[in-house]
């Protein structure tokens, strides 16, 4: 299991408890979107959608670009995601070695009772 | 913070744990006595052997390790990735035969403390190691980077493009 710092969760969960946020992370999940059609979707002025939108930016939720005059949205790779790739990785790695590290412990078990030293 | 025990894990799984906010947890159970897997981390020809798993696309060049307290390592491996070859340095802190090891890791500034507990019980060794962080910064820091203990963040790429040649 893995444990997040509870800034980062409250964070994400501020972004997730709206029900308009949740809404535009699933419309994201399907395609990216402008603001326009995003605030069309949900029938919102483009102020109300940029404030949805800015909240789920800062929990890294949603990653904003804008070209030209259009800024389009698209699912971000959140903190909790960062974090928990990394920790994978960081598993990933310890789980190579001591996968390798057993190779070696079987060995030197298997000199050691042929050596006749075993205290087992 | 000793919060975090050894529990048996099905089929010898490696696990790991964020206990704190500046604290790493990695749990593994080995079975053999502890004597034996000890050996395997304090001796380096054999230290060479697992440390760095072909899988993860590093060779070592050189394994130093004065293996005591106030003792110094030095680990170069090269990595096909870079053309410098990469040294992890450090000096151990703690060494007690059969049961803890402790060393600090100082080719990065954030500067962890890795501390690794050997228990055995029925003749199974309950193995723990512990990154702590000098703070809860460092580590986040750390995990922002990308790169897991030092090793390039490339790794997954890395791992691709193996597979394809094998």
């Amino acid at each position: 299991m893995v444990q997040f710092s509870s800034a980062h969760v409250d964070t994400s969960f501020g972004a997730l408890s709206d029900a308009t946020r949740r809404g535009v992370l699933e419309r994201l999940a399907r395609e990216d979107a402008s603001i326009t059609e995003l605030a069309d979707t949900f029938h919102m002025t483009l102020t109300g959608m940029r404030k949805h939108v800015s909240v789920l930016e800062h929990a890294g939720l949603v990653v904003t670009e804008k070209v030209g005059r259009v800024r389009t949205c698209r699912l971000g790779v959140s903190r909790l995601e960062q974090e928990a790739a990394w920790i994978e990785r960081y598993r990933q790695l310890w789980a190579a070695r001591f996968d390798e590290l057993d190779k070696v412990v079987e060995e030197l078990k298997q000199k050691e009772n042929e050596d006749g030293h075993s205290e087992r | 913070m000793d919060t975090v025990s050894v529990e048996p894990v099905a089929a010898n799984g490696t696990r790991t744990d964020r206990p704190s906010d500046r604290e790493l947890v990695v749990t593994r159970v080995f079975d053999s006595p502890a004597r034996i897997v000890f050996e395997a981390w304090t001796r380096p020809e054999l230290l060479m052997r697992w440390w760095a798993p072909a899988s993860f696309g590093v060779k070592f060049l050189s394994c130093d390790a004065d293996v005591r307290p106030g003792g110094t390592y030095k680990f170069v491996f090269a990595h096909p990735e870079s053309g410098e070859p990469m040294a992890f340095i450090g000096r151990y802190l703690e060494v007690e035969p059969h049961s803890r090891l402790a060393w600090t890791n100082d080719e990065s500034d954030d500067g962890f403390v890795t501390t690794v507990t050997f228990e055995e019980r029925d003749g199974k060794t309950y193995l723990m190691l512990r990154d702590r962080y000098p703070s809860k910064e460092a580590l986040d820091e750390a995990l922002a980077s990308g790169s897991v203990s030092g090793y390039p963040e490339q790794f997954d790429e890395l791992e691709k493009v193996l597979k394809t040649l094998n």
